[in-house]
This record gives structure tokens, C-alpha cells and sequence, in this order.
């Protein structure tokens, strides 16, 4: 594994009490491999990509659990060690295209620095590497525009960008947030279709957190569907995507409108996602499931063996598997 | 770039005219200029005569185009009170405030900047809360009441400093400078204290609001995803997002301090132009006072064009726009 996450919690300590955000979260992303984390908003998604990179919005903290990157565990590392792990060997990539980039610099100033803050590049050899990138993420006239501000990008323009700037380095894993939710659906396509081919051909891996599953079921090898701070689910996309095997996935596959066939009305959920503050005891989806029973009420399932995939449900619960 | 000065220039012509009209309106208004220059036992011809003699029977516009020709050739004619040029009085003022504002401008932006680079970074450290605790007091405390206390205690009680006066100065050329001797330096640090104190928790507590701003941004946070140094995200990516704004005000305060030193200048009896406009208005000396008013007016013009030319050179956005 390249990444492993191991029961990681995350704590935001409030005036009324602690909210925990993220609960027993685990899962590994090998090398290579897209890893997608779907959920609703408030799950719990990006949140989980800020605690790996390190980059959680005090007071926000990790409580327990652990992040290890090639064995190595990096959640509890000096901010200057963790500094030389981001960009190096674990890049990023925002939601909003239009400001992740720092206004007041050139295009080439941020690829340039951000190159020479982890590998002992000259001047020149890192301008020649940054043209060479904006080549590789479809900029036109790429040695030209080098010198260009953010400003004078569109918004596609500018994620490919933001995308050259978390490639360049040549990081191992790149956690990518929402990447295509601020652009037009014609170019949130070509945005997914380059960040699969950089990442095949730099064997990089990618975390993909997004609500969108059409992006998840074209890109992602493995998918975690993440509710109320959990992993509910996670599995080869395929079986996920087809099979699913926890019920809220299940009803998340069923609201996506089909495209052969006319419906009257979706298929929804009831209810909402509960808030931090008052999550139920026992399965936090019991209160909105369609087959609860008894025990979902009282006890929290675990990932469990269910089909192909893991859920975190008692109906996978064989008698006599360990629970 | 050139078309951009030459239409701010243009811009700041209407601005100058108008406020020409005031300080020319002021002739009219306030006082009578004859009636204070005669002395008791003039006859109404000696009246007439001057009357003539300072064009006061012409209509007002071609008194007011005059005024302005005058004042174009720096010519603002007699001071009422000293019955000497006011180009001249003004010109032999004029360094004492210019220096003492920018003693008291370096002094705020060279630690006022800092400080509010300081509090935004450590925003939740004692030392930050102490700062900015102590900088209440500073924007509150009035500039007389602070002046009066620091010349109790260094000058009155310690005796380190004098308590007025400009000290010692040097002529070089036209220009009398306190900066070369020890006495004028002496001299200079209570008033510029005094000048510079609120200016500069202002400034510190306008970077510290513009830091935690900027602080939160997306790409400070996309800067450290990406594993830069914080000197290079503090120093670098976020105190020049925070300049425009910072630009600003200091150009404003710079403006404010030469322009309104007339109170730190009073208390200290410092030699300069406020000094000299305060005195003015005790003796109704309207042509030192409209010099004045229209001096100030262009050293906010000019201030004002040299912040827009910063902002152009900070954010290469406003270029695009030109």
C-alpha cells in the first residue's frame, strides 16, 4: 500500500462539547490506483484529504488513528517534515480553480517555486520544466504564457494549471477535491480525462473525493462511500456502483436519474444526513433506512464482508462470521 | 503607463480649481483684509488706495484668475500678519513638517507593518493579544493628551529630550534641515512619537485584519499543499495580497500627516507649516491660509497618483484593466 489510513478520528473542539467529524475511518490507496470517496456534503470527504495532507482547518484535530505513507506514519510529523511530504510526495488539488491561484504572481513564479522548494533545480533548468509542464496539461503556447497572471485564464484553463502545479514535484499520490465542480460540464470531461492520463502515466495514485459519481464510475478503481463521518462502504467501483451493498448506497444509486428510460419521479432518500452534534447510537443511517431492524438501533456495525465490496451493515452479519 | 499618469493629472486639475475656489472664496468671507492692515488713523483715501492697490475693486472672477495665475507662479502674495511673501514663509516652513512627517511616516510603516504582519501570523499568541490590547489605547489616546505626557516625562521630569523648538539646524540650499545635528535629531523624537503613535497602531491593526484575511484564503492554503516554506507563504504569497489595501490607507495617512500636523506642531511648538496656519487663523491671515489649503490639496493629489502607480506595480490585474 502506498497510503494507509487506520481508524483515523478527527475532533473539532466547540464551546458545547467536542464534535467528532471523522470516526474509525480506513482504507489504503495503492500505488497508482484512483481511490474515489463519494458522499453527500458534510460527510466527511474532503475533510478526510485535508487530515492526509495535513491541512485541517484548526481547531480541527486528529484524535486517534494513524496515516501512513509507505509505512512510514506522517500524521504526527513536525510541521517542517510535513512540509517536505506536500507538493514532494503528496500533491493537491482544490475545488475552485479560480481562487487557488495566488493572483499577484505569475503562472510560471508558482510552478518555478513550488518546483525549487523540493528539487534542486537552477533557475532556468525549472522554467524549462515548467513550460514543459503546461505542455503536458494542454496549455497552448505554453512557452508564452509562462508569464502569464491567473487572470488571464478561463476557469478550465486555470485547473489545468492548478493540475501542473500538484504534478509538478511528482508526487506519489495526489488528493484531489471536488477538481471538476466549479467548471463547465464540457470541461470537467477533458479535466478527469488529463488528471487520469498524467496519472497513468506519472503512476501516480489519486484520492478523488467528489458527489458526482458519473466522475467516480468513469475514473475510480475502488470506491469509499463515506455518511456521517464513516465509511459506510468500499470496493471496486464496479461492484459498488452495480451491486451495492450497504442500503444508503443503494438509495444514492437508485436517485441518480437513468438514462433509458423515463421516470415520473426519482428515487430518494428520506430525511437528512444527521449533524455532528447528534448522531444516533447504533447505525448512524438506521433513522432514514428502509430495513432497519432491532440491532441497527443499538449497536454500530463495522465494515463488513458484503458481496465484493465491504459495508458497514448488519444485514452482511452471517452467523458465525466475526463480526 | 504614460496615458495613465497623463489622465490622472488631468483628473486631479477639477480637484485643484475647486479647491482654489474655496481658499480664493476665503478673501471674500472671512475678515477684512484693509480694515486690519490701516492703522487707526488712515483716511477713507488711504482706504481706497489700498483697496486698489490689492485689486479688491475688480470683479470677482478676475480677481480669482489672478489668484490663480499667481498661485500657478507659486505667488500667493503678502501675509496680512508678517507682511512677508507667503511663498517665502511657507518655503522657509516647509521642511520642518516635511521632515517631522517623514520621521513619523518611517517610524509607523517600519513598525507598524511589521507588527501587523506579526499579529495576523501569531493571532492567538499572548504577545499578539498584548499588541493589540496596548494599540486600543493608542487609537484612543488623543494626540495632545500624548504629547503633553511625553513631554512630562522625558522632558520635564527626566530632562533626556527638549520639550520644544526644532534644535539645531543645517541650510543646505533653501532647505533647513534638523536631521544633521544632535540637538535637531533630539528635537524631532517626541513630536514624531506623538505624530507617528496613532498612525501606526492604525496601520498595524489595518495588516493584521488584511493578514487573517488573506490567511484564509484558497491559494495560501493551495501555496502550503504544496509544501512552500511559511517564510515564503507569510512574507511572500500573503503580505502582497494584503498591500493594495494597506497601500491605501498609508498614502491617506501620509497625506494626513503632513497635512494635520498642526496639533503634534502646536503642542510642541514646532516650527512648520501647521504651526505657521494655526498662528494664521488666530490672526485672520487669509492669503497663508489659502496657500496652505491649496498646498495640502496638492500634496494629496500627488500622494494620490503615486499610490495608484503603486497599485499597478502590485496587482498586475489593474494593469490588464488600463
Amino acid at each position: 500500500m502506498l497510503l494507509e489510513v487506520k481508524d483515523l478520528r478527527v475532533e473539532f473542539p466547540t464551546r458545547r462539547g467536542v464534535l467528532t467529524a471523522l470516526n474509525g475511518i480506513s482504507f489504503g490507496i495503492a500505488p497508482g490506483e484512483v481511490l474515489g470517496v463519494v458522499g453527500e456534503s458534510g460527510a466527511g470527504k474532503s475533510m478526510t484529504g485535508a487530515a492526509i495532507i495535513g491541512l485541517l482547518e484548526p481547531p480541527g484535530r486528529i484524535a486517534g488513528g494513524e496515516i501512513l505513507l509507505e509505512g512510514r506514519r506522517i500524521d504526527n510529523l513536525p510541521l517542517a517534515e510535513m512540509r517536505k511530504i506536500r507538493g514532494k510526495r503528496i500533491g493537491a488539488i482544490f475545488q475552485d480553480p479560480l481562487t487557488t491561484l495566488n493572483p499577484l504572481y505569475t503562472i510560471g513564479r508558482q510552478l518555478v517555486e513550488t518546483m525549487q522548494a523540493h528539487l534542486p533545480l537552477s533557475d532556468a533548468e525549472a522554467k524549462q520544466r515548467a513550460i514543459g509542464w503546461l505542455e503536458q496539461v494542454g496549455i497552448p503556447a505554453a512557452a508564452q504564457r509562462i508569464d502569464a497572471y491567473p487572470h488571464q485564464f478561463s476557469g478550465g484553463m486555470r485547473q489545468r494549471v492548478v493540475i501542473a502545479l500538484a504534478l509538478c514535484a511528482e508526487p506519489q499520490l495526489i488528493v484531489a477535491d471536488e477538481p471538476t465542480t466549479a467548471l463547465d460540464v464540457s470541461i470537467q470531461a477533458q479535466i478527469i480525462a488529463l488528471l487520469k492520463r498524467l496519472a497513468r502515466e506519472q503512476r501516480t495514485a489519486i484520492m478523488l473525493v467528489t458527489h458526482d459519481m458519473g466522475v467516480i464510475a468513469e475514473t475510480a478503481d475502488r470506491v469509499a462511500v463515506m455518511y456521517a463521518g464513516r465509511i459506510i462502504e468500499i470496493g471496486p467501483v464496479r461492484q459498488v456502483v452495480k451491486h451495492a451493498q450497504h442500503p444508503y448506497t443503494a438509495g444514492l444509486m437508485a436517485s441518480i436519474p437513468p438514462l433509458d428510460r423515463k421516470v415520473d419521479r426519482l428515487a430518494q432518500i428520506d430525511g437528512s444526513m444527521p449533524r455532528l452534534n447528534a448522531i444516533p447510537p447504533g447505525c448512524p443511517f438506521s433513522p432514514r433506512c428502509p430495513h432497519v431492524f432491532e440491532r441497527c438501533r443499538v449497536s454500530r456495525p463495522e465494515l463488513m464482508p458484503a458481496g465484493e465490496t465491504l459495508a458497514a451493515c448488519w444485514l452482511h452479519d452471517k452467523p458465525g462470521a466475526p463480526a | 503607463m504614460v496615458a495613465f499618469v497623463i489622465s490622472r493629472l488631468l483628473q486631479a486639475l477639477p480637484v485643484l480649481l475647486v479647491v482654489a475656489l474655496v481658499s480664493f472664496a476665503l478673501f471674500t468671507f472671512v475678515g477684512d483684509p484693509v480694515a486690519a492692515m490701516l492703522s487707526q488713523d488712515a483716511t477713507l483715501a488711504d482706504r481706497e488706495n489700498l483697496i486698489r492697490l490689492l485689486g479688491l475693486d475688480q470683479p470677482w472672477y478676475v480677481q480669482f484668475w489672478k489668484f490663480v495665475g499667481n498661485a500657478l507662479q507659486g505667488e500667493f502674495g503678502l501675509s496680512y500678519r508678517l507682511s512677508r511673501p507667503v511663498s517665502a514663509l511657507i518655503a522657509e516652513r516647509a521642511p520642518a513638517t516635511l521632515e517631522l512627517a517623514f520621521c513619523a511616516a518611517a517610524m509607523t510603516l517600519c513598525i507598524g507593518v511589521p507588527l501587523g504582519i506579526f499579529t495576523g501570523i501569531y493571532k492567538d499568541s499572548w504577545v499578539s493579544r498584548v499588541l493589540l490590547t496596548v494599540s486600543l489605547v493608542g487609537v484612543s489616546l488623543p494626540i495632545f493628551v500624548l504629547g503633553m505626557l511625553l513631554i512630562l516625562v522625558f522632558a520635564v521630569q527626566l530632562g533626556w529630550l527638549p520639550s520644544f523648538g526644532r534644535g539645531d539646524t543645517v541650510q543646505i540650499g533653501w532647505w533647513s534641515s534638523g536631521l544633521l545635528t544632535v540637538s535637531g535629531l533630539k528635537a524631532l523624537i517626541l513630536p514624531a512619537i506623538t505624530l507617528a503613535v496613532f498612525q501606526l497602531t492604525l496601520i498595524t491593526r489595518l495588516v493584521r485584519a488584511e493578514m487573517l484575511e488573506v490567511l484564509r484564503t484558497d491559494y495560501i492554503k493551495f501555496a502550503r499543499a504544496r509544501g512552500l516554506s511559511n517564510r515564503a507563504i507569510n512574507f511572500g504569497h500573503a503580505l502582497k495580497n494584503t498591500l493594495v489595501p494597506v497601500i491605501t490607507i498609508a498614502g491617506l495617512q501620509l497625506g494626513g500627516i503632513i497635512a494635520f500636523a498642526i496639533v503634534t506642531e502646536t503642542v510642541f511648538q514646532w516650527p512648520g507649516m501647521g504651526f505657521l496656519f494655526i498662528q494664521s487663523v488666530g490672526a485672520a491671515d487669509i492669503p497663508v491660509m489659502a496657500a496652505y489649503l491649496l498646498l495640502i490639496s496638492l500634496v494629496f493629489v500627488v500622494i494620490n497618483l503615486g499610490v495608484d502607480l503603486l497599485y499597478y506595480l502590485v496587482d498586475p490585474r489593474l494593469r490588464a484593466q488600463r
